[in-house]
């Protein structure tokens, strides 16, 4: 379904600050738009974007219709321990996707 | 050839020609007057100042820490690069709780709202946003301590992101 891009350090060193980037394709219609005959077209966004490490949660986000389609959200963490980053996103209409990518901490 | 010429400039012509034309534009008048009643209302920076107030309440808001980084001139408002830095230590007692985006004249004056903690080492985002014009974009951080910073950063859209292009 969803396809989605995580781009992050497989082998980060213990205590480095870590550069996280992710991508979702999701054509986030904003729901001001209009069909050639009026009808408004509906909202459908990704609304949350939540990241777990290891099952704590270290970054959310709120989106709004003003993220461009194909939302590219990066961010950091501290790679504390080995272990399973999870990125789950959210959304209008029961949207859900979600990612996981192991990372070893040397 | 006379035939011609008295369809071109007859009296009786004109007058037909005329009222199609009327007709032609006051249909395309009419065509056009359910759009604009129809058009969402922008926000204003009104609406902004009332949707940094939802987030930072009585708190004072200082400016400066945050680093809002936005092209000045963007030819397409459909996808532009924004990025946010926080001037912070990122300790357990000292960190930003949170960074917000705002805007002035979308249809909606928020862009993003995210949650950090000490766990994040640098308070630094990125992403793509969507500008209908031209406007002032605010990034406002909240800190561990409650206190709240802030950058606007004026930004010239030459074409905007298409709200009201018909499919």
């Amino acid at each position: 379904m969803a396809r989605a891009l995580i781009k992050v350090s497989p082998n980060p060193k213990r205590g480095e600050i870590i550069e996280i980037k992710t991508l979702i394709s999701h054509e986030m219609e904003t729901g001001f738009r209009h069909t050639n005959t009026g009808a408004a077209i509906a909202r459908d966004i990704i609304t949350t974007f939540v990241v777990t490490y290891n099952g704590e949660e270290i970054f959310s986000a709120q989106l709004f219709p003003a993220i461009a389609a194909n939302p590219f959200i990066t961010f950091h963490t501290i790679a504390k321990e080995s272990g399973t980053l999870e990125f789950r996103w959210t959304g209008d209409n029961g949207y859900v996707a979600s990612e996981q990518v192991k990372i070893a901490v040397a | 050839m006379g035939e011609t010429g008295k369809h071109l400039g007859g009296p009786a012509s004109a007058g037909t020609r005329r009222q199609l034309l009327q007709l032609a534009s006051s249909a395309a008048l009419g065509g056009m007057l359910p759009s604009l009643a129809v058009r969402p209302a922008a926000a204003t920076p009104a609406s902004m100042q009332s949707a940094i107030a939802a987030v930072i309440g009585d708190a004072k808001l200082n400016s400066g820490r945050v680093k809002l980084e936005i092209p000045p001139l963007v030819e397409n408002g459909n996808t532009v690069a924004c990025a946010v830095a926080v001037a912070s230590p990122m300790t357990a007692t000292d960190y930003v709780k949170a960074i917000h985006v705002f805007n002035e004249k979308n249809p909606q004056p928020n862009v993003i709202s995210v949650k950090l903690g000490p766990s994040a080492g640098r308070a630094a985002i990125a992403t793509r946003i969507r500008l209908s014009d031209t406007q002032t974009v605010t990034a406002i951080a909240e800190m561990s301590d409650g206190s709240f910073w802030s950058q606007s950063v004026e930004v010239v859209i030459t074409l905007g992101a298409c709200l009201e292009d018909p499919l």
